[in-house]
């Protein structure tokens, strides 16, 4: 008895520790069941030291308002180009010659929210030449030259709010678009709020852009019913002349949308005509709307942004263009519409839908010409859901929000619920592979993937939730970003990276289509900035009344002049600083104590201007804040501010050599 | 007659002709830079160099001027070396005695015309180490950088390490061909001591 007591009691203690260990093994996995690891992903993405990445991605800051650019496969961050948001870091929105950029008709504001990125194509192909991004907050696009990496123009979108399905282009650059996320009364006015169906509206703009120089205008607007316009493309190919918004909210809620713009079990796709639409504008046919919006150019000859306030814009109602606008019914709230590389079909990925329709665009055509319509919403015919579609992907995961395509006739669908990315033949809308991303996938690109030819190697999956992906930085997480390889049958986790604010949407591009257009430095002959020195003998302190204008020349390793006496209390300063070298990466950096402005920093051959009201007397230091040299530390100066009484004449020196 | 080999004698056709064409070809020399200096060193990826043609000077002088400061040395202007305003002459000097030589075809002209270029080759290399000595030694004290006991001459030819700095200094295309015409010239003449001994008796 006592043997077969301790014989069970020994069964029950080995057993117990046996379910103990399982439990912690178990317990303390980090790994989740992923896709497993093959081998070979390290290499895939090791780009060695001294190495170039074979694609730049340019992705959205979200509410950073700011463009990073990334190399991949590495996943280096290159460089965060600021465009709706100041930076302080090299003094853009600071700087008298890019304050302008920020400015708006109701003021200068010092930040937006930019969800998505377009870039430049030719024939259909992305072509290296600028990028283009929105400002959700207050409606806005901007252009980024790819040379110099710089916000060069900004364009108000008057008319409008929570400028969303923005900026996707048209297959030879000649429209980029803006469509409001928010609608609100056009012209904008003091109405109850619950008069949303009566009062409000969305529109839709088309902004032409100069096909050598990039220039944007607005060419019409359209006023169309008041749904929330969330993503477009263009049509290409076949369907090129054309234009697919996914709009939701058709319940036309203004209030709990999260319940009240779900009803419907369809919303829709508008299809917009805008070939058809350039003719009424050639014969100047619309209305010209007054509202004021601003236009915001960086010449880059004169280094200078100038801020200029427009103040009508062309606008049709849905009546004025018959025949160029029609809504295709699509489930459910849906997010993208996304148009294949050959131009035939349309993906409408409905962020509630438990299928993805697929569009196809003869189909749509023949829909048009025969009329098969189910009636209309404010004059706009609606076709038949069935007439448009050319089928239904089953099983797209739950939530299917953004597709885009590889160059092998299969697309890419995010589903932001079941946090995975589903691979499906576009011809067969079969689905052939999915993949868990971590955690809750928005958008995906494919470099090329939303145009005529992609590149079909790499897929990046912008997550929407971090946790315990990285090692944890408080309570606020960055935002991650998956490199996925699918170049094969299947598609295989290559590495991921944290981003920069929240990445919406990015645009990849073979890098040698940016590389080979990169400038180095500015030429200082062909500097044209009103304030610039060309050489050290012209570096001078120049007072015009209560305003100094003092001219630096920064180079290896002094300020010229680096002491300057004569500034008085109440006077403006602005100091000019021409940066002389024209030897490749080498820039100077200014800051002077207590401004209540950033530093800047001016490339070789470049003039920034910095702006200073000094608040009490005394000897100011200014120095290089930007590590030029050996004798970087000893780049600086001295600024001596008197009192507003005193008779100190403005006087400036280097060394011995006194003015 | 006594076979005299330094007679006034004439050379072989083909021998004319080449002499022609050497001189033809010290035309190139004022349209290619005569030397180059490099420069080499981890953070300038790029290189830096420097080129002397026959008026002028070309390459990063900009660059290499900022980066001598530090050490002190003499910033190099074009415009104040005086070679720069002769060498064209110099050149055009050896050209026209080399189209004497074609025209009079003589064995001993072909000989002093080869001492000329030999006599003004040591010339400008010598100026030229004695340029490269004293912008390399004659340095400013208060220079910010000063490592004693160093000096930065460049090499006449070949390759130092100037602290982080690799110089080269080798004969450009200019160069090249002035060499080439010497050595050539004075195969010519080899050639016809020693093979032309008919032309010797005719006379």
């Amino acid at each position: 008895m006592k043997n077969f007591i301790k014989k069970t009691a020994g069964f029950i203690l080995i057993f117990t520790l046996l379910v103990l260990s399982v439990n912690f093994n178990s317990c303390s996995k980090k790994e989740k069941s992923g896709p497993s690891l093959s081998g070979d992903e390290a290499e895939r993405v090791y780009v060695a030291p001294g190495k170039w990445d074979e694609f730049y991605y340019f992705i959205s800051g979200g509410f950073s308002g700011q463009l990073a650019a990334y190399g991949i496969p590495s996943g280096r961050l290159l460089r965060v180009i600021p465009v709706f948001s100041l930076n302080p870091e090299n003094g853009y929105g600071f700087t008298e010659e890019t304050k302008p950029m920020l400015n708006t008709s109701y003021g200068f504001i010092p930040w937006d929210d930019s969800h998505h990125t377009e870039l430049s194509q030719t024939d259909g192909i992305p072509d290296g030449r600028w990028a283009f991004i929105n400002g959700n907050n207050t409606p806005r696009v901007a252009r980024i030259d790819l040379k110099t990496f710089r916000t060069v123009e900004i364009i108000e979108i008057p008319n409008s709010a929570g400028n969303h399905s923005s900026p996707f282009i048209t297959p030879g650059t000649e429209y980029i678009v803006a469509g409001t996320r928010f609608s609100v009364p056009v012209e904008n006015r003091d109405v109850p709020i619950s008069t949303y169906k009566e009062n409000f509206r969305g529109t839709i703009s088309f902004i032409k852009v100069d096909k050598d120089k990039g220039d944007m205008s607005i060419s019409f607007q359209l006023i169309t019913p008041p749904y929330d316009y969330d993503l477009s493309h263009a049509g290409k190919g076949p369907s090129y002349g054309w234009f697919f918004f996914s709009c939701y909210n058709s319940e036309q809620a203004n209030t709990l949308l999260e319940v009240n713009a779900s009803q419907k079990d369809k919303d829709y796709i508008m299809a917009v005509n805008w070939k058809k639409i350039e003719e009424y504008v050639s014969q100047n046919k619309g209305t010209m709307m007054t509202s004021k919006y601003a236009h915001n150019v960086f010449d880059e000859s004169t280094q200078t942004a100038r801020s200029e306030m427009l103040t009508s814009t062309r606008t049709f109602k849905p009546e004025d263009i018959p025949g160029a606008i029609y809504y295709i019914p699509c489930p459910k709230s849906p997010h993208g519409a996304d148009v294949d590389p050959t131009g035939k079909y349309i993906v409408g990925g409905g962020k509630l839908a438990t299928v993805i329709p697929v569009f196809a665009f003869d189909k749509i055509k023949a829909a048009i010409e025969s009329n098969q319509a189910d009636g209309n919403v404010e004059g706009i015919p609606v076709l038949k859901y069935d007439a448009c579609l050319a089928g239904e992907v089953k099983n797209p995961g739950l939530g299917p929000l953004h597709t885009e395509f590889d160059d092998k006739g299969f697309a890419y669908t995010s589903a932001f619920i079941s946090s995975e990315i589903v691979k499906w033949n576009v011809e067969t809308r079969e689905v052939v592979d999915r993949m868990p991303v971590y955690y809750s996938v928005g958008h995906l690109t494919i470099p090329g993937g939303d145009s005529r030819k992609p590149w079909g190697k790499y897929l990046l999956s912008m997550n929407k939730m971090t946790k315990d992906r990285y090692l944890p930085t408080g309570p606020e997480l960055t935002q991650s970003a998956q490199l996925i390889d699918i170049s094969g049958d299947k598609m295989k986790l290559l590495s991921d990276f944290p981003t920069i604010g929240e990445p919406h949407y990015a645009q990849g591009i073979p890098a040698d289509l940016v590389t080979k257009n990169q400038l180095k430095i500015y030429k200082i002959e062909d500097n044209k900035n009103p304030f610039a020195i060309k050489s050290i003998n012209d570096a001078r302190a120049v007072r015009e009344g209560n305003v100094v204008h003092i001219y630096l020349a920064a180079t290896r390793s002094h300020f010229t002049p680096d002491n300057i006496e004569g500034v008085k209390l109440g006077d403006t300063v602005y100091f000019h600083m021409t940066n002389l070298e024209q030897d490749w990466d080498i820039p100077h950096g200014f800051a002077v104590m207590g401004n209540q402005n950033s530093e800047m920093l001016v490339m070789p051959g470049e003039t920034c201007t910095l702006k200073w009201y000094p608040d009490r007397a005394g000897i100011y230091p200014i120095y290089c804040t930007d590590f030029c040299s050996a004798l970087h530390q000893e780049m600086q100066g001295y600024v001596r501010v008197s009192t507003k009484d005193s008779n100190v004449p403005i006087s400036y020196s280097l060394g011995n050599d006194k003015k | 007659m006594e076979i005299h080999p330094f007679n006034f004698n004439l050379m072989k056709k083909s021998s004319r002709i080449l002499i022609l064409i050497l001189v033809l070809s010290l035309i190139a020399v004022y349209f290619v830079p005569l030397w180059n200096i490099s420069l080499e060193a981890p953070q300038y990826p790029e290189g830096l160099g420097m080129q002397i043609w026959l008026s002028k000077m070309t390459g990063d002088l900009n660059t290499i001027n900022g980066l001598n400061h530090y050490i002190g040395m003499k910033t190099i202007q074009p415009d104040s070396i005086q070679e720069l305003k002769y060498m064209p002459f110099i050149i055009g000097f050896i050209i026209m005695t080399g189209l004497i030589v074609f025209l009079f075809n003589k064995r001993t002209l072909l000989l002093s015309w080869i001492i000329l270029i030999i006599i003004t080759g040591i010339a400008g290399m010598y100026d030229f180490w004695l340029w490269e000595y004293d912008y390399g030694h004659n340095l400013d004290t208060t220079a910010a950088i000063i490592v004693p006991g160093m000096n930065y001459q460049p090499p006449l030819i070949g390759s130092k390490q100037l602290l982080n700095f690799t110089a080269t200094s080798m004969p450009d295309t200019g160069g090249i061909i002035i060499f080439a015409v010497g050595i050539t010239a004075v195969l010519i003449l080899i050639y016809e001591y020693k093979f032309n001994k008919t032309q010797n008796v005719k006379n």
